[in-house]
Order: structure tokens, then C-alpha cells, then sequence
């Protein structure tokens, strides 16, 4: 019984070093390349002969975008994901988004994902914008600050793991922790 | 850079008030250690001579001491009278630095960011209201009366040379009053820990004579004239056409958010990055480029421009006076 005792404390130690990098905080991040002129694609259609021969990064990146989950670094990261949610606010993405809630544009943290859920492809909204509205960040946001926020993004619904997640805000009226909310399951819907 | 930052030369009335305070208590301190050790050494030299099979002198519980019994009595009366002493001139230092005649004097608000100060100077007119970061300029012998506000944490406003500190706390609005009767560069410091880089959270008050600070004040409300150089010229459409436009305000370009320092006359500040660097070319161009190896967590990423855009956008920046 000891012995049993004793496995689980070691088993319980161990489990909470995985935690460790959870606040890991890493400032140096890869440079902006702030001198790039950045191609923006909404749609696949695009000027020129068709097929088009050789097509951009940008719109080969709009027009098939990855399909798999990407799993990136800063979802394991609290540190990372509290940035994202400053700089969500900093860059002012409730002015459409609403903190996540949707007006002129629409709801983050619901189940409805016209465009994809998968960080990767949040990433590409953000940095080179969807059809009716959203605009294209490239250039103007980080790249690594993109991804912070796609990690930000997907908090709001739940994706992420629940020890990662914003808790309470620092604001009046917070509204329910992201941590707190019960976790969507995201269903792609066809675009209107 | 070398601002002087030193609680015991004071050059404005409110610090004045708290060095004297400081004074006294230093003065009856230092009495009452000295009385106290004298004391004791005498104790010592005086104490009886006894040996291993002297029986224990038991002739206080016999007979009492008066003349040690009035000793202590006197001594107790003397520390707590001293005490009140301390009492009253630490309220009668807070009247007075309450009482500071307010008469014309120049309000500005300051917002505490991690790791730099927003100033703004209010004006009953809205149009005369300008905004500038990490130094505040203040005219001699007018009261300047600070409200402090912070935007994320809590920090600490404090010039010792002029006056003590208030902190800054989110959600709340602190105010407190100051005059500089000198003319001279004051070297203030974030005093209340705030985060990584709270130790470079540094800021200058600069006092000049009335006439020169309204100078300074009229060249802040304008808005800087557009680069006539071509390469200052490029380095403003680099500067429009990059991501620090997400951050920095300029007066007359499209440039306009809030939650970076105004970079509006930052030719004309003496440091950069909240007192962590001199403010020349180099400096400012190693701080875009690398701004996490000169304060590592601030809220600015770094930049890989190529080098004669760089360039181009350090002589637009250090034109902006």
C-alpha cells in the first residue's frame, strides 16, 4: 500500500513536469521581414491565363489550404496565448469580432468555421484575409504575433488544452474566462 | 543621459519637505541609537565583579531601586514623547505637501505602460492637447499637477529630485502635485515592480524656464512637416507601409494608434526605449532591429528590414523633431 502510494506521488511528479513549458517564455522570436511586399489573395480566382502556371505562395496558400491540423508550439504555451489575446485586443479585432462574440464580423468562439479551424488556416485568414471584409495582415502583424493570436482564436472556443487557456481578464466586465467555457467541436459550414 | 536621480538634493518644494522630514527622523534616530549604546557600554564597564561561588544577588526582590525605577520611567516617557514628536511632524509633512498653492498650474496626465510612460498635457482647448512619451517637460516655479493612470499593472511615479512617489494603479486615477524651482534634466524611475524590464522603465523631467517650455510646447502641438529629403521621404512610406503603423501614432500621417509611444518628435528626445538608450542613429536602429536583446519581453518585435531601408527609416524617425 505504501509502495502504491509511493509510485503515484513519483507518477504525479513526473505528470507535472510536463507543465513546465507551459510558461516557457520565449522573447526572441525569428525577425519580421518587414521589407517583403506580400502578395494578397481572397479568392482563387486571379488574373491571367487559366490554369495559372506557377501561383504565388500567397494564393496557393488561399486556394488550397492545408487541410490537416498543424500543431503549433505556442497552443502548449500559456505565455504565448495571453500575448495573443493582447494583441488581439491591441490590433482591434473586437471592432468586428466583437471579443469573440461576432457583429459585422462573425462569431470566434461558437462551432462554425467558414474558413477552417485548424491554426494553420487561421493563420492564413489573418495574414491574407477572406472574401466580405476581413482584411489581409501581411506585413502589418509579425508573423509569430499571427500565430499567437490563431492560438488566442482558438482558445476562445475551447480548442485548446484547459491549463493553457486565458483565465479571468484583467478588464470590468470579462465575461467568462476562456478557460471556463466548454469546448466546441468545430464543423466547417458552406460559405454565404 | 546623466540626469541626476537623488532623494538628497532637492529642487522642488514637495521633496523639499521630505527631506526635512527625513532629517529629523535620521536626527532622533541616530540620538537615541547612540544614547542606547552609550548605555549599554557603561553597563558593561560597571558590571560587579563576581565570581563562580558569589551567591546570586537577590536584593531587588527585597528592597526596591528608586532611583533605577524613575531611570526607566523617564526613559519610557522621553522615547514615546519622541515617537509623538515623529507622529506629528511625519502629518504635519503630509498637510503641507497637501497644501502646495495649485495657482496656474500645468496639468498632464500620465499613463504607466510595461515598460514606458504615456505624458499627455491637457489643455482647456481640445485642439492644444498633444501627447509625447518618457520625458515631461515642465515650466520653473509653475505647479504641475499629474494624474496618474496605469494600462496594465500596477507602477510607481517617482522623481526624486522633485517630489515622492505615487503609485499608478489599473483602474483607478492617483493625482499628485509638484514644482521644480531649478532649471534642469531629473531622472524619474518606474519604483514599483512591474514585470521583466521594470529596471528600464525610466523617464526624464525636464524643467526649463517658462518662456523655453513654452516653446517646446508650441513645437509638440504641430504636427511634424512631411520629409522633404528623399531618403527621410522613403523612410516615412517604409514606416506607413510596415507593421509599425499597428502601434505608433505620428501627428499628420496616417499613422494614428495608441499603444506605443508617439513617435511624433522623437528627434527631439534625449533617450530611447523608456531611458535604456541614447537617443542617436545607431541606437534606434540597433532597438528596431533588435529590440529583445536590448530589453528582452518588451511589447516590441523585432525587424529585419534591409539595411538602406533601415537606414532610411532612422533618418525619417530622427527627423521628426
Amino acid at each position: 500500500m505504501k509502495r502504491l502510494r509511493l509510485i503515484g506521488v513519483l507518477a504525479w511528479l513526473l505528470g507535472s513536469l510536463a507543465g513546465c513549458d507551459r510558461e516557457t517564455r520565449q522573447f526572441e522570436t525569428p525577425p519580421h521581414d518587414a521589407s517583403a511586399a506580400h502578395a494578397t489573395a481572397t479568392s482563387v480566382l486571379a488574373p491571367g491565363p487559366y490554369p495559372p502556371a506557377a501561383s504565388t505562395p500567397a494564393s496557393a496558400a488561399s486556394a488550397a489550404p492545408p487541410q490537416q491540423r498543424v500543431d503549433h508550439p505556442y497552443e502548449d504555451n500559456a505565455y504565448a496565448v495571453s500575448q495573443g489575446k493582447r494583441l488581439f485586443r491591441w490590433y482591434n479585432c473586437s471592432g468586428c469580432h466583437g471579443n469573440g462574440g461576432g457583429n459585422m464580423g462573425p462569431p470566434l468562439m461558437d462551432d462554425k468555421w467558414i474558413y477552417g479551424s485548424a491554426p494553420q488556416q487561421i493563420v492564413d485568414t489573418i495574414l491574407h484575409g477572406r472574401p466580405n471584409g476581413m482584411p489581409a495582415f501581411a506585413g502589418r502583424i509579425p508573423e509569430d504575433q499571427v500565430w499567437q493570436i490563431a492560438a488566442y482564436v482558438r482558445s476562445m472556443s475551447g480548442q485548446l488544452r484547459f491549463d493553457v487557456e486565458p483565465s479571468r481578464s484583467d478588464s470590468l466586465s470579462p465575461g467568462e474566462p476562456e478557460q471556463r467555457r466548454s469546448p466546441e467541436h468545430p464543423k466547417a459550414v458552406a460559405e454565404h | 543621459m546623466s540626469a541626476l536621480q537623488d532623494s538628497l538634493h532637492t529642487f522642488g518644494p514637495q521633496a523639499g519637505h521630505i527631506l526635512d522630514l527625513w532629517r529629523l527622523t535620521l536626527l532622533i534616530c541616530t540620538a537615541v541609537f547612540t544614547l542606547v549604546l552609550l548605555g549599554f557600554l557603561y553597563a558593561i564597564w560597571r558590571a560587579p565583579k563576581a565570581g563562580p561561588h558569589t551567591p546570586p544577588d537577590l536584593g531587588a526582590f527585597e528592597h526596591s531601586e528608586p532611583t533605577l525605577q524613575r531611570n526607566v520611567i523617564a526613559a519610557v516617557i522621553v522615547s514615546a514623547a519622541l515617537l509623538l514628536v515623529l507622529v506629528g511632524a511625519s502629518v504635519w509633512t503630509d498637510r503641507v505637501l497637501a497644501q502646495m498653492s495649485l495657482r496656474d498650474a500645468l496639468h498632464v496626465q500620465v499613463t504607466a505602460h510595461q515598460w514606458w510612460w504615456e505624458i499627455q498635457y491637457d489643455d482647456a482647448q481640445p485642439a492644444r492637447v498633444f501627447t509625447t512619451a518618457n520625458e515631461l517637460h515642465v515650466p520653473v516655479g509653475r505647479p504641475v499637477v499629474l494624474t496618474l493612470k496605469s494600462d496594465d499593472v500596477i507602477h510607481s511615479f517617482w522623481v526624486p529630485n522633485l517630489a515622492g512617489k505615487k503609485d499608478l494603479i489599473p483602474g483607478r486615477t492617483a493625482q499628485m502635485q509638484f514644482r521644480a524651482d531649478k532649471a534642469g534634466v531629473y531622472r524619474g524611475q518606474c519604483a514599483e515592480f512591474c514585470g521583466y524590464q521594470h529596471a528600464w522603465m525610466a523617464f526624464l523631467v525636464v524643467a526649463d524656464e517658462p518662456s523655453r517650455y513654452e516653446a517646446w510646447a508650441a513645437g509638440q502641438r504641430q504636427a511634424p512637416p512631411p520629409p522633404a529629403d528623399p531618403v527621410a521621404a522613403r523612410g516615412m512610406r517604409i514606416f506607413l507601409g510596415s507593421t509599425c503603423v499597428m502601434c505608433h501614432n505620428i501627428a499628420g500621417t496616417d499613422a494614428s494608434a495608441r499603444k506605443a509611444p508617439d513617435l511624433s518628435h522623437l528627434g527631439s528626445r534625449q533617450t530611447l526605449a523608456a531611458g535604456a538608450l541614447p537617443n542617436n542613429a545607431e541606437k534606434l536602429a540597433a532597438w528596431i532591429a533588435e529590440p529583445q536583446k536590448i530589453k528582452p519581453g518588451v511589447n516590441m518585435p523585432a525587424h529585419a528590414f534591409a539595411p538602406d531601408d533601415l537606414h532610411a527609416l532612422v533618418v525619417y524617425l530622427e527627423s521628426l523633431k
